[in-house]
């Protein structure tokens, strides 16, 4: 309940932001708040997991992307051809197929919006699974590298495989309708609703992590990143709680993946590419870690102005410096330095804790 | 019968017999220490009992049984808590929420229930709370529940930390050194919680290398040496077992 009314000022400010911009006739700008929006989606995911739980992953990209592809080359790849195999017919039975035409008015059997959604989540959960289970005994660097290396192997998978695209990756990617009257869709007329449905998201997915952060599972994680053999003592099941976050972060990514996807029309290899991964990351050091609003504040003003295209052609390298310049003067994120500092500097509560110690 | 069994416990590291063949009993309700020079292998025996490394051969029975190949936190939910010789806070934390993850094994909320603040998780989380300022009470830190662990002073994290463990509510305590780093004062404070927390009915292993605690507290004391066992007996007594003196007091 505490929660819910934190998320009430956020709430306020995107109807405020909805309002500014139709009053300023600047509507455009909630296309890229709308992006951003998913994008975000998929870093408090990554927060709760670097930054509470000190599981690195330069992997997440892949997650998002296994989300994003899955259900476009779902809703849009017809299924004619394998239509007396087995697992069609079992969607088909299960009434998860529509039937339609393609462009040139050649017949197709895709399957609906809904279940390749569940389809993709529940297979990147389950990759997340697999790959997490050996992977997450490693730590530091080596969880890294190897977080990296499943990263490019879904990017060369995305840019090498046929049904994914290759280097064009999966467009015509038709409208999700969630129910009657509300589809996830580019289309100039949903601009206004999926700015909704996109934020009504994150905040739903902010108010979960906040609850769960702050729980017997979040102080949990949080033990884990202090000292992994000390929680292990307290009766922490540590390898199962790092992999239980993992697939969560996962699923967060991947319900990114499959929201934008069908929001943008398409998805394309580059929305698995390692550079993403990294500014995932960037954005959740630069929100201070282990901290959901920073990540959340951060994760939509850099996000934003990327796609505004502020950064132009050095998009990557603004990423890039901005995770040096963070791990060098502002370990603890962006608003360690300013909010924080200064407010413990006015109150002086620096100086009572050194008298409260003597 | 006894708590806490050790029969013919073995650790080699390579070519080195960090413990060799030791046995031993805790019974219940006792303060039982391990002494020994540096190296004599009281931390080995310590992780081999808590499930941080299997032991060569020999075994650890624990209420009767077994603990071969169990792990840490499966251990520590069968009621066994342990300290760190160099604290492990958990950084970051409070002092409170630093107790408050001891109070795992005592509450069941998961990732599922966590997320949708399920009402049955409303009570076990103010339960949580509430055991975990007592014990803070308990071990005289109350004032210091909202600071960050990591910044109090080194004796005030040992009692954090002895907080955390009892918050399992343990029948056997296993302290590695908890005298380690502390001025004879805050050793003397450490000696008196201890024997607060042995009152409370707990069980009490340590391991020590503070000579004045362990003949203060201890109701028995183990003397390891190069990993082998070379005296068991009471405090009194082990003062005058001239090996003991030999070995670990020095020649004199």
């Amino acid at each position: 309940m505490k929660k819910l009314l934190s998320i009430l000022p956020l709430l306020v400010v995107v109807i405020g932001v909805h309002l500014l911009t139709s009053a300023t006739d600047t509507m455009y700008y909630l296309t890229q708040m709308t992006m951003s929006a998913y994008y975000s989606l998929l870093i408090i995911g990554l927060c709760v997991l670097m930054g509470y739980a000190g599981q690195i992953s330069l992997g997440h990209a892949g997650f998002f992307a296994i989300g994003g592809y899955l259900s476009a080359a779902l809703t849009t790849r017809s299924l004619i051809p394998y239509q007396d195999t087995l697992p069609v017919k079992l969607l088909d039975s299960a009434g998860f197929l529509l039937a339609g035409q393609d462009i040139y008015g050649d017949s197709l059997l895709v399957v609906t919006p809904w279940a390749a959604c569940i389809i993709a989540v529940v297979t990147a959960a389950l990759i997340a699974v697999a790959i997490g289970i050996p992977v997450l005994k490693l730590k530091g660097h080596y969880l890294a590298m190897a977080t990296l290396g499943f990263g490019i192997i879904v990017y060369r998978v995305a840019l090498a495989c046929e049904y994914f695209g290759e280097a064009d990756g999966i467009s015509e990617v038709p409208a999700f309708m969630l129910f009657p009257g509300l589809s996830v869709s580019g289309n100039f007329g949903d601009r206004v609703s999926n700015y909704y449905i996109a934020w009504g998201l994150l905040l739903i997915g902010m108010v979960l992590l906040l609850n769960l952060m702050d729980s017997r599972v979040g102080r949990a994680l949080r033990g884990i990143h202090g000292s992994e053999e000390a929680a292990d003592a307290m009766g922490v099941n540590t390898a199962r709680f790092k992999l239980q976050t993992f697939v969560l972060s996962a699923v967060f990514a991947a319900i990114a993946g499959v929201f934008l996807t069908h929001y943008n029309g398409g998805i394309g290899p580059s929305e698995a590419g390692v550079m993403k991964s990294v500014r995932y990351v960037a954005i959740v050091a630069v929100g201070g870690m282990a901290n959901l609003w920073g990540t959340l504040l951060m994760g939509i003003v850099l996000n934003f102005l990327s796609l505004r295209g502020v950064f132009g052609s050095y998009d990557d390298a603004v990423f890039g410096l901005i995770l040096i310049l963070i791990m060098l003067f502002a370990p603890n994120g962006i608003l360690s330095i300013n909010v924080r500092y200064c407010l413990k500097q006015l109150t002086g509560r620096n100086k009572q804790d050194r008298e409260g110690e003597v | 019968m006894a708590l806490l069994e050790v029969k013919q416990l073995h650790k080699r590291f390579g070519g080195l017999h960090a413990v060799n063949d030791v046995s031993f009993q805790v019974e219940p309700g006792q303060i039982k220490a391990v002494i020994g020079p540096n190296g004599a292998g009281k931390t080995t025996l310590f992780n081999m009992i808590s499930g941080t490394f299997p032991a060569t051969s020999g075994a650890v029975l624990f209420q009767g049984r077994e603990l071969r190949g169990k792990k840490p936190f499966q251990v520590a939910s069968l009621g066994m808590a342990r300290t760190y010789q160099n604290i492990k806070m958990f950084s970051g934390m409070t002092a409170l929420e630093n107790v408050m993850v001891g109070r795992h094994v005592q509450s069941h909320a998961g990732f599922l229930s966590s997320m949708f603040h399920m009402p049955w998780t409303w009570k076990e989380e103010l339960d949580i709370r509430e055991k975990s300022m007592e014990l803070l009470a308990l071990l005289e830190i109350e004032e210091h529940a909202h600071t960050e662990a990591a910044s109090l002073a080194f004796g005030q994290q040992r009692a954090v930390e002895l907080a955390r463990a009892l918050a399992l509510e343990p029948t056997l305590l296993l302290l590695d050194e908890p005298a380690a780093g502390l001025n004879i004062y805050e050793t003397a404070e450490v000696g008196r919680l201890i024997t607060k927390i042995r009152d409370l009915g707990i069980t009490v292993l340590l391991v020590e290398h503070d000579m004045s605690l362990v003949m203060d507290i201890s109701d028995e004391i183990v003397v390891l040496c190069f990993g082998e066992k070379i005296a068991e007996d009471l405090p009194t007594a082990i003062q005058q077992n001239p090996e003991v003196i030999k070995i670990y007091l020095g020649e004199e």
